[in-house]
């Protein structure tokens, strides 16, 4: 702590100079943080998915529905310990740009399939009793403003017509990051209003597994079950199906590593160019401090330190910015839920000060390998 | 008592034997320094006069610990430095040496404590000890009042003086000075000249300094002069030894 004076005095000597450097890592992060979230609302399926889980789809697309009738033969195999199924709803509410995702769902086992969204039993039991009960979650409940009891029009894509929805429940998620975007509808009702061609169909199934570890041999098993019958199924851990997912919207893990991996390259240069140039304005300084008897690998560390100290601060800026933010993305980004996870944080802070470690190397190195005599004899 | 004649003199502080210091530059050998020897006794004051080039910053380099010598030995207190790692070496500058430079030398980004403090942050010395002495060092070169001024609030003999402050803040052995007045008008050379020449003869400290200036060197005890690599005493110091 003692040298905390001098490292800090060191800083102040440039105040320009050291804003600018400072301000330089906290874009990045600012950059970085904003790139994390976008990430997350992209693939947080896969972060969140059940490993116990397994979807199963028709094996031509997943826009292909499958049997009513496969729900029991599936709850038949051995190893499935549940079985649900949803319907992709595709509808509008006032406009197009108020995209979210709706499901028809089977509402006497959907709950007990993702135990990860909470609702309040009297709400659920509302719900149940209520053929045109729908279930929203708490974000989409905020961003429209809906509460309890509220009369949802929903103008339907897929299946011609207004319908009308009541609110009956709010879900939460119990994660941070959880999908609390979804609206729930009971799949009965849609059966009733809906298309001949819907009825006795799903779009999907979701089966819980006995045991996760035995979620590749289940799903080969349902697919066996299933083949070469007018409505094959392709099974995957919900992890996988969630990947693939994401991956229909293009690759967006690579172009974010693309630029986040510019930014940070770009950021090294600059500050390691920075941080050379400190150095050596202060090469009689660093002379003078080994002459009274500081040593070289207090040399090191002093330069070292301050680049670190730099990195730091401006990373925590940065980080902090990009929470604030990232709420309000998710009205930019209609469908998704954008949240910065804490490990992305963490990472975000360990990328600064590996970008600062490395930044200050090598002036620190030279810091340590000056030689006074040589230094002094240059004023 | 000073001599450089290579015979060995009681209660000698710094015995420097056969000392021979060669620099390569490019194809050519420079011999700067050739077999000296030096013997200085405790609270003696000795100047090195001397033309340029003639190995007098080398001397106080090698007497200090910054450089080492091609041969010879120094022995300072009974430590031999010519036997020193290059880090036990540090660790002996800062308790034994306190170097006062012609363009003085201060962190720019510390204040005149700060500067002076910065030899016992190197020191077990808790803040309320190294408080204590930075003060006392500062009373001593008569700057008490501006111990929160920045270097460039100074002017050129206050900071120097500060520079003084902050090579005896740690009591060190012995004080190495390289042309300390060189940088200064007459009126603020003398005073550093007068505070030298205080420490040496009210506070026994033992000073070695580098001059181009008669009127600096007259200060001096003993005044030695470095010609082609050799000491030789000055005029009437042959007498006086």
């Amino acid at each position: 702590m003692k040298y905390l004076g001098l490292l800090l005095a060191n800083l102040r000597r440039k105040k320009t100079r050291t804003v600018l450097t400072v301000g330089s890592f906290a874009v990045a992060l600012f950059l970085f943080g904003l790139l994390a979230a976008i990430h997350f609302a992209f693939y947080q399926g896969i972060e969140v998915a059940g490993a116990d889980r397994l979807v199963v789809i028709n094996r031509v697309s997943i826009i292909q529905p499958l049997p009513l009738s496969y729900r029991d033969r599936l709850l038949q195999l051995p190893g499935v310990k549940a079985v649900t199924s949803a319907n992709w709803f595709g509808g509008v509410y006032q406009d197009e740009r108020n995209f979210f995702p709706q499901f028809a769902v089977d509402h006497e086992t959907y709950r007990e399939m993702f135990p990860e969204f909470l609702i309040d039993d009297d709400q659920w039991q509302s719900f149940v009793g209520d053929r045109q009960g729908c279930v929203v979650g708490a974000a989409l409940a905020q961003r429209f403003g809906w509460q309890l009891g509220d009369r949802i029009p929903i103008r339907g894509t897929i299946f011609p017509g207004t319908w009308e929805f009541n609110i009956r429940a709010i879900y939460r998620g119990s994660r941070p990051g959880d999908d609390e975007g979804q609206f729930w509808f009971r799949r009965d009702y849609l059966e009733e209003r809906g298309p001949q061609w819907i009825k006795g169909l799903v779009g999907w199934y979701t089966v819980r597994v006995d045991n996760g570890d035995d979620a590749a041999a289940v799903s080969r098993a349902i697919d066996e079950r299933f083949a070469n019958s007018p409505y094959e199924t392709k099974t995957e851990p919900e992890r996988a199906f969630a990947a693939s997912f994401a991956k229909q919207m293009g690759n967006i893990e690579a172009l974010i590593l693309i630029i986040g991996g510019v930014v940070f390259f770009t950021l090294l240069l600059v500050t390691g160019n920075t941080q050379a140039l400190a150095v050596r304005e202060r090469t009689t300084e660093l002379a003078v401090l080994k002459t009274i008897g500081f040593s070289n690998r207090f040399a090191l560390v002093l330069v070292l330190a301050e680049s670190l100290l730099v990195a730091l601060v401006g990373g925590l800026l940065g980080i902090a910015a990009a929470k604030l933010v990232t709420p309000g993305l998710t009205e930019a980004l209609p469908g998704f839920t954008v949240f910065l996870p804490t490990g992305d944080l963490l990472l975000g802070l360990l990328l600064a000060l590996a970008v600062g470690l490395a930044a200050g190397l090598l002036p620190a190195l030279s810091a340590m390998r000056l030689k006074v005599v040589d230094a002094l004899r240059r004023v | 008592m000073v001599r450089v004649d290579g015979v060995d003199a009681p209660d000698t502080l710094i015995r420097v034997r056969n000392l021979d210091k060669r620099y390569q530059r490019g194809s050519e050998e420079i011999h700067v320094l050739q077999g000296l020897n030096l013997d200085v006794g405790r609270g003696e004051f000795v100047a090195f006069m001397g033309p340029s080039g003639s190995g007098k910053t080398t001397l106080l380099n090698l007497l200090g610990g910054l450089d080492v010598p091609s041969s010879g030995s120094i022995t300072v207190d009974g430590d031999e430095l010519t036997r020193m790692s290059s880090a036990k070496l540090t660790r002996w500058r800062a308790r034994h040496v306190g170097f006062i430079f012609q363009m003085y030398n201060l962190l720019p980004v510390l204040t005149a404590f700060g500067n002076v403090e910065l030899p016992l942050l190197l020191t077990r010395l808790n803040r309320a000890q190294r408080r204590r002495q930075v003060e006392t060092a500062l009373a001593l070169v008569g700057l008490a009042d501006r111990m929160h001024h920045y270097p460039r609030q100074l002017s050129g003999g206050q900071e120097q003086r500060v520079a003084i402050a902050r090579a005896i803040v740690a009591d060190p052995s012995f004080l190495l000075c390289d042309e300390p007045t060189g940088d200064l008008d007459r009126a603020s050379a003398d005073e550093i000249l007068a505070l030298l020449t205080a420490l040496a003869k009210d506070h026994g400290k033992t000073i070695l300094m580098v001059t181009h200036d008669p009127r600096a060197a007259q200060r001096a005890d003993h005044v030695l002069h470095l010609d082609k690599g050799v000491l030789v005493e000055a005029a009437g110091e042959a007498a006086r030894a």
